[in-house]
């Protein structure tokens, strides 16, 4: 951890007490777990586990060798990028504007907030039911506009689509904490700036934008950490890694040969991978961005 | 009253009162039916139950298929297993391959000693779930097979004869130009690529999908479909679809919901979706079978069923197999698998099932609900049985990615047929070094 | 904000409102589809927008159960309802209640291995539950805690985001506001108590109503951890309610009971409402 409290209260006991709670459930439902799942690379076994075979480094060399994982790694890029920025920046400004009106604050709030709560199961129903080409509410209303939307054969629509249900469940989330973060900054310094006779533009930018870095930085790191881990069910709803395989993200082939297809060293090989992506991210950004932000 | 007598009558009455409940040996039973299914599920084991009192069937719905596996094999592992679990076809040499962790059903019902006849079976739907030997290894629940379905009113409106429609592919097409002529913007649709347009039609024309019998005569099978008949067929759909006479919309079963809400008029998919339709259709509608190449020998052969089987997992005591065995005894008599026939939709499970419903008029009364069983009743050859192949579900997915690049104009069938069958032998491969012992 | 200016709330207003209907709009479609029949939302093409007149009978049949019009019979929601709320709660709570902690020990002390635990406990949003679920299960099973709330509940309590958001706030907490508490002779603990979590009452509720609805939500992990159906939580008895193979959806009941899964969550939301209070630290400068 690069940034550090001045101030620091003395105890050679009470910190191990205060995080042995959270350290022994990560121990047990975290790391055991998560260590036998990463074994399971350099196995071979059938779905029951009734036959194991060691492999070494065969899953993994499986996985180099199949071009169209390495072309996923161009798809998962793209899409983390959009979902993460078009997440990010469309609930900031949703939550400042939500910070600045008094009248209907609790009901924008509530209706902006409350999208969250769909289930993922009806979720992905849904946007089946909005999408579906031809018949589809917003095909439809694409159609009138002169926009012939087939996500089903046309590859650059399917990733459009997707992106668009990740980015959906993200504003609702990304919003809550920006509004939380936003209230949280004091009323006085921004009276103050105004009194200065900074405009509101100015006033956001050289005041609330860095007051809310902390949140902003947080918000990053799990918008990353969304787009590559937790998008699976969208894509296994909407477009099951199609046309051909132009939307499959990297988690969704992990997830497919976990569970549909039942190759567990697969999908654990696939894991690993996966997981050393996202912290080389993380460690990236907690180097090199976190040296922005201002606590 | 004589003392004796009352002595005796208390005597009887505590010991009716102290008898203990019959321990009831309860067996789990795993599915993934959902909706009315579950409730037929529901039914199923309620009937049994009261029809006897040892043994207590308990359905538990554990999600879609994939989940119910995964749900499975985290209970399996844990030693939690449940004693029936359903399984889709696909997943069938999934499970044969697990040794050690099934029972084949052929064995639980001779143990049980039930009486088991597998030529009582529908051929082409025992067949399936039958190991070479004649050994059943999984007992044939929910089957459907490939039809054809089609509005009756779209086709009135065309010009074409709702009673007499396309019994071939070059009458499909013409059907489809006329529809396409009078302004019908899905002339064409399907459900499940791969089942229908590649197995199935595999099947039909007594070719086949893959070698060693589609997998059944052995583990060092390889994909067939790339031979000019099924170069043909798909090339045929590419032109099709490039005239807008065959609209794709989409993997799986997605293309169902454009036919019964009358978008597409016509669609080779699966029998069991004639109850939705019948329910929710607001047009006149017909099943037909499914469509071949006139000029191919042998054609029309028999389909190929879709749908799940019941699986016996192991580890279990025997009295509990016992129960098994009686409970599979009970689904396959005759009034019972008509019933469940009847009111699923799903193909009769025995021949005398079938011979049942036929003469209770069911067929008369529901016009087209013996299409896909007539398909199916014929003797089997050793192409068209069935199909068991490793990792069949990557197969599939590989074999969807494929034609979507077909039809959108990515590759030629040639080359989608190619691919397909290159990537999906790699998946063979990997799956026949896996379970070499 | 500090100007009155028309414009600029007139665009906030508009902005607003662009926002609620994309980001609302699919809760409407639910709303919409469950007051139709099955056969209307299927029929027609595209779905009708406007209100069906068979609203009454489907959340009727929802809420309490009954025979549905396609011969399905649907379990009452009441139970499946507690479920999910009692399992909500605890992890909600839960996951807080131990991350205020962890937060507190990691920015507010010195301590070897500091470094090394934080990210061990980072670590843990790499892999999602569903990856290393085979195992889990393995682990509850063994002690013994299936078909059980502590089986449904301890091991989605294991994770980092609500112990980094604490960090983040708490590394914006002013160091004069410790160095006074220590000046009052205050403890550690008493600082923590009497301070911080006052301090943080924002963060807790956007995290209280995030980790409730994703305990709320949660559907792979139940389905393998429990097998007696009076342990299943809504969102499972949603999905029991899509027909397997190719029969027909009652779609109008699954929406039915999609919008009564996401009421609880909506009170939450409404709930903390009140806590999101502006300014709490207005400190001297």
């Amino acid at each position: 951890m690069a940034v550090e409290k001045r101030v620091r209260f003395k105890s050679w006991w009470l910190p191990w007490v205060l995080i042995a709670p959270q350290m022994a459930i990560i121990l047990v439902f975290f790391f055991w777990p998560a260590g036998r799942t990463l074994y399971q690379s350099v196995l071979t076994q059938d779905a029951f586990g009734t036959s194991t075979q060691f492999v070494g480094l065969e899953n993994f060399n499986r996985l180099w060798e199949d071009e169209t994982y390495l072309a996923s790694f161009k798809t998962t890029a793209l899409f983390s990028v959009l979902v993460a920025v078009l997440g990010l920046s469309i609930a900031l400004l949703l939550a400042v504007m939500a910070d600045r009106v008094t009248r209907g604050a609790t009901i924008y709030k509530t209706l902006l907030i409350w999208p969250y709560a769909v289930a993922p199961a009806v979720a992905g129903v849904l946007w089946l039911f909005m999408f579906a080409p031809s018949v589809g509410i917003v095909s439809y209303a694409l159609r009138a506009l002169g926009f012939e939307w087939n996500h089903l054969l046309n590859g650059n629509h399917a990733m459009a689509l997707i992106v668009m249900a990740a980015v959906w469940k993200q504003i609702s989330y990304n919003f809550l904490f920006f509004l939380a973060g936003l209230q949280s900054i004091p009323k006085s310094l921004i009276e103050a700036a105004a009194i200065d006779g900074a405009r509101p533009w100015r006033r956001f930018w050289t005041i609330v934008f860095p007051l809310l870095s902390p949140t902003t930085f947080f918000l990053l790191v799990i918008n990353v950490v969304y787009a590559f881990f937790e998008t699976f069910a969208i894509v296994d709803a909407a477009t099951n890694g199609g046309p051909g395989k132009d939307t499959a993200i990297l988690v969704y082939k992990l997830y497919y040969d976990g569970f549909k297809a039942l190759d567990l060293g697969g999908s654990a090989v696939q894991s690993a991978v996966l997981m050393a992506i996202v912290i080389a991210l993380t460690v990236v950004q907690f180097r090199y961005v976190e040296k922005k932000v201002q606590y | 009253m004589n003392r004796r007598y009352v002595l005796s009558t208390l005597v009887s009455l505590t010991g009716l009162v102290t008898l203990p409940a019959q321990a009831q040996t309860e067996i789990q039973w795993w599915h993934s039916m959902g909706g009315a299914l579950g409730e037929w599920v529901n039914d199923l084991a309620k009937d049994f139950n009261a029809s006897q009192k040892d043994y207590k069937v308990v359905p538990t719905f554990k999600g879609t298929y994939d989940e119910s596996m995964t749900a499975a094999i985290a209970a399996f592992r844990s030693g939690n297993a449940p004693h029936i679990l359903q399984v889709f076809e696909v997943g069938t040499a999934t499970m044969m391959a697990s040794k050690g962790a099934i029972v084949p059903v052929g064995k639980v019902m001779a143990d049980a000693g039930v009486k088991f006849d597998p030529k009582a079976y529908v051929p082409a739907v025992a067949g399936y779930y039958t190991a070479p030997s004649g050994q059943m290894l999984s007992f044939p629940f929910n089957s459907s097979t490939t039809v054809f379905h089609y509005n009756k009113d779209a086709f009135k409106a065309a010009g074409l004869d709702p009673e007499n429609p396309p019994k071939t592919w070059p009458e499909v097409t013409l059907a489809a130009a006329k529809l396409k002529a009078g302004g019908h913007k899905c002339p064409f649709t399907t459900s499940w690529v791969s089942w229908t347009q590649l197995e199935s039609f595999s099947a039909w024309h007594n070719v086949e999908f893959a070698t060693k019998g589609n997998g059944m005569r052995g583990i060092d099978t390889r994909l067939a479909f790339n031979t000019p008949l099924h170069v043909r067929h798909i090339e045929n759909l590419a032109n099709m679809s490039k005239q807008g006479l065959f609209v794709y919309k989409g993997r799986g079963n997605a293309a169902d919901a454009t036919f019964v809400s009358g978008e597409c008029a016509m669609t080779t998919g699966s029998s069991a979706l004639y109850g939705n339709i019948k329910r929710n259709a607001k047009f006149a509608s017909g099943i037909s079978t499914l469509p071949y190449y006139p000029d191919v020998p042998g054609a029309p052969q028999n389909t190929v069923i879709g749908g799940a089987s019941l699986w016996v997992m192991s580890g279990k005591k025997p009295d509990e197999y016992k129960g098994v065995g009686q409970f599979f005894a009970h689904l396959s008599k005759a009034d019972e698998a008509a019933k469940s026939h009847q009111r699923t939709g799903y193909l009769p499970v025995t021949i005398a099932s079938y011979e049942l419903t036929e003469k209770s008029g069911f067929y008369k009364q529901n016009p087209g609900t013996d299409v896909s069983v007539t398909q199916m009743i014929r003797k089997t050859t050793d192409k068209s049985r069935g199909i068991r192949l490793g990792n069949f579900v990557q197969i599939r997915t590989i074999i969807d990615e494929e034609m979507e690049n077909i039809w959108s104009g990515k590759k030629s069938a040639q080359e989608g047929i190619d691919s397909a069958v290159k990537r999906g032998n790699e998946q063979l491969e990997r799956f026949e070094k896996a379970n070499k012992s | 904000m500090v100007e009155r200016d028309r414009l600029g709330r007139v665009i906030s207003h508009v902005v607003l409102l662009l926002g609620v209907l994309v980001v609302a709009f699919p809760v409407y479609v639910t709303l919409i589809a469950s007051t139709q029949t099955s056969q209307q939302i299927v029929q027609q093409v595209p779905m009708s927008l406007a209100p069906g007149g068979h609203m009454l009978e489907t959340y009727r049949v929802a809420l309490f159960g009954g025979e549905t019009s396609y011969g399905g019979k649907v379990a009452p929601v009441a139970p499946m309802l507690w479920v999910s709320f009692v399992s909500a709660m605890t992890i909600a709570i839960g996951k807080i209640a131990i991350s205020l902690l962890s937060a507190f020990a990691f920015v507010y002390f010195r301590f070897p291995g500091r470094g090394l635990c934080f990210w061990l406990v980072f670590v843990t949003l790499m892999l999602p539950v569903e990856v290393r679920i085979l195992p889990t299960y393995e682990v509850i099973s063994n002690l013994s805690m299936l078909n059980s709330y502590a089986g449904l509940t301890v091991p989605l309590i294991a994770s980092a985001t609500a112990t980094f958001l604490f960090r983040q706030f708490f590394l914006t907490v002013p160091d004069e506001l410790v160095e006074a508490s220590r000046i009052d002779g205050a403890g550690p603990m008493r600082f923590f108590k009497d301070v911080l979590v006052p301090l943080s009452t924002t963060s807790i509720a956007a995290l209280f109503v995030i980790q409730f609805i994703y305990g709320w939500n949660q559907y792979l992990w139940p389905l393998l951890v429990t097998t007696d159906e009076s342990m299943y939580p809504i969102v499972m008895g949603i999905k029991r309610m899509f027909a397997g193979g190719d029969a027909a959806n009652e779609w109008n009941v699954i929406m039915a009971t999609a919008i009564l899964a996401m009421l609880p969550p909506a009170f939450v939301v409404l709930a903390m409402q009140r806590w999101f209070v502006k300014g709490l630290v207005d400190t001297e400068k």
